[in-house]
């Protein structure tokens, strides 16, 4: 049965232990590319995970302040309610995800599986210190989204494991994300910044895509906020938003590829991240 | 390796012979299925011309792994309307002049149906974002959003309030 379709986690994991080369699909709007192009062939079997009902539910936990995704969950689902209120930044930056149609298959569990340093749904895992859950036959393991992608498109996957869930917390304060691409609609990203303002925690959180092998935190910038920031209205002065957007191009590690140039996202992080602070203050 | 499945299109149970595993669902519903309504550019979900519905979503059939999509309901251009008897998308593209080379219209008709099923009064500023993954380079867009606008307005004063009619 060269194409499976299990309907829970155990039965995928089961089928994933015998199988071991077997391919996981989930969305199959990376995977199908890759094929389409004949950079990948399913040589024995793929496991599709989109029957399995728990990938695709969430649960929101109001005492622990935490949201629950399942990795099957679909970004036209993160971009709208209930989902998009307890994770706003996750919703914006799914809605700037491709097309209605690829924004219909693709899951959020795929964003990770792929790890892309584009992939649109990683800056704001990464800024809110998501967790993800990895199941296997052998039992599972829970590690921070920052932890499990080590390169460009490389990840701490081990054969057999398949992620179920992400958990991030439900936070208080303000959080966005901006991109930049050659137009609005259907684009890579050429730089993204998310940026979450947490006045629980008066804690400050930006973090970049396509700027370097990894979605990158700005250690440096986020307490250069932080401690810049007038927690009561969320606006810093304007030269301390300078300071931020200098600090955020600092900490980029961008590469001049077929998309772009290192100088020009290097500039474009500072450009998003200083607008991202400047609606936080707008948005009180 | 040759897989042989089912797929349930357009109301009908469709026996797939001879695909490879990995094989797409636009590939099949040609090639295999004979369904030529679906069109293939891109082959890498950009271009939407080869959209479909499968389940009651819009999706790129150059995206779904053909054997993936057993047991749920496809629907192709082919499955909107009998041949002959445009439905009133498909009417609303010809009166507005919405069709020119005509290559990209299969998967803009699948997209506009799917748009105006869960938003019946669309702005065009809503119609563009909602149509962004269907690429057209003859129209410059201008006269397919009037179409989806037709369309709009002339269910609206058929169907009386919204939300009466579904």
């Amino acid at each position: 049965m060269p194409v499976m379709h299990p309907t829970t986690i155990d039965e995928a994991t089961a089928l994933l232990a015998h199988h071991p080369g077997a391919m996981v699909l989930a969305g199959g709007t990376d995977a199908m590319v890759e094929i389409n192009d004949g950079h990948r062939r399913p040589n024995a079997s793929v496991v599709a995970v989109n029957r399995i009902a728990a990938l695709r539910s969430w649960r929101h936990d109001p005492a622990a302040k935490t949201l629950t995704v399942g990795a099957g969950v679909t970004y036209t689902e993160l971009m709208h309610e209930p989902i998009a209120s307890l994770a706003p930044a996750l919703a914006e930056a799914s809605r700037t995800v491709g097309s209605p149609q690829i924004r219909n298959a693709g899951t959020l569990g795929g964003n990770l599986g792929t790890s892309s340093p584009a992939g649109d749904g990683l800056p704001v895992l990464a800024a809110l210190d998501a967790k993800l859950t990895l199941a296997s036959a052998a039992g599972g393991r829970t590690m921070a989204v920052t932890d499990f992608i080590v390169g460009v498109k490389r990840t701490a996957i081990e054969p057999g494991e398949l992620i179920t869930e992400i958990t991030l917390p439900v936070v208080e304060g303000w959080q966005g994300y901006a991109k930049v691409g050659v137009r609005n609609a259907m684009v890579i990203a050429v730089a993204s910044v998310a940026l979450v303002v947490d006045r629980t925690h008066e804690r400050v959180a930006v973090a970049l895509g396509s700027v370097g092998p990894t979605i990158l935190r700005c250690p440096d910038a986020e307490e250069l906020l932080a401690s810049s920031i007038d927690w009561a209205t969320l606006t810093a002065p304007a030269d301390a938003l300078e300071r931020f957007a200098a600090s955020v191009s600092a900490a980029s590690r961008p590469i001049t590829d077929h998309r772009s140039t290192a100088e020009y996202r290097r500039h474009a992080v500072g450009v998003l991240a200083k607008r991202l602070a400047r609606r936080a203050g707008a948005s009180l | 390796m040759n897989e042989i499945f089912t797929l349930h299109v357009n109301g009908e149970d469709r026996e797939v012979r001879d695909s490879w595993l990995g094989e797409n669902l636009l590939d099949v519903l040609r090639d295999r299925l004979g369904l030529m309504g679906a069109k293939g550019a891109c082959e890498q979900g950009e271009c939407g011309s080869c959209s479909v519905l499968v389940d009651d979503e819009l999706v790129c059939s150059c995206l779904v792994m053909a054997a993936s999509a057993t047991g749920q309901a496809i629907t192709t251009v082919e499955g909107v309307a009998p041949v002959g008897a445009p439905s009133d998308v498909q009417q609303a593209f010809v009166d507005a002049g919405a069709v020119q080379c005509g290559f990209c219209t299969p998967g803009l008709i699948m997209a506009v149906h799917d748009l105006l099923d869960r938003s019946p009064e669309p702005g065009d500023t809503e119609i563009r974002e909602e149509l962004a993954g269907n690429v057209c380079r003859c129209t410059g867009y201008g006269r397919i959003i009037d179409a989806v606008q037709q369309v709009a307005v002339a269910r609206r004063s058929a169907g009386g309030e919204l939300g009466a009619s579904t």
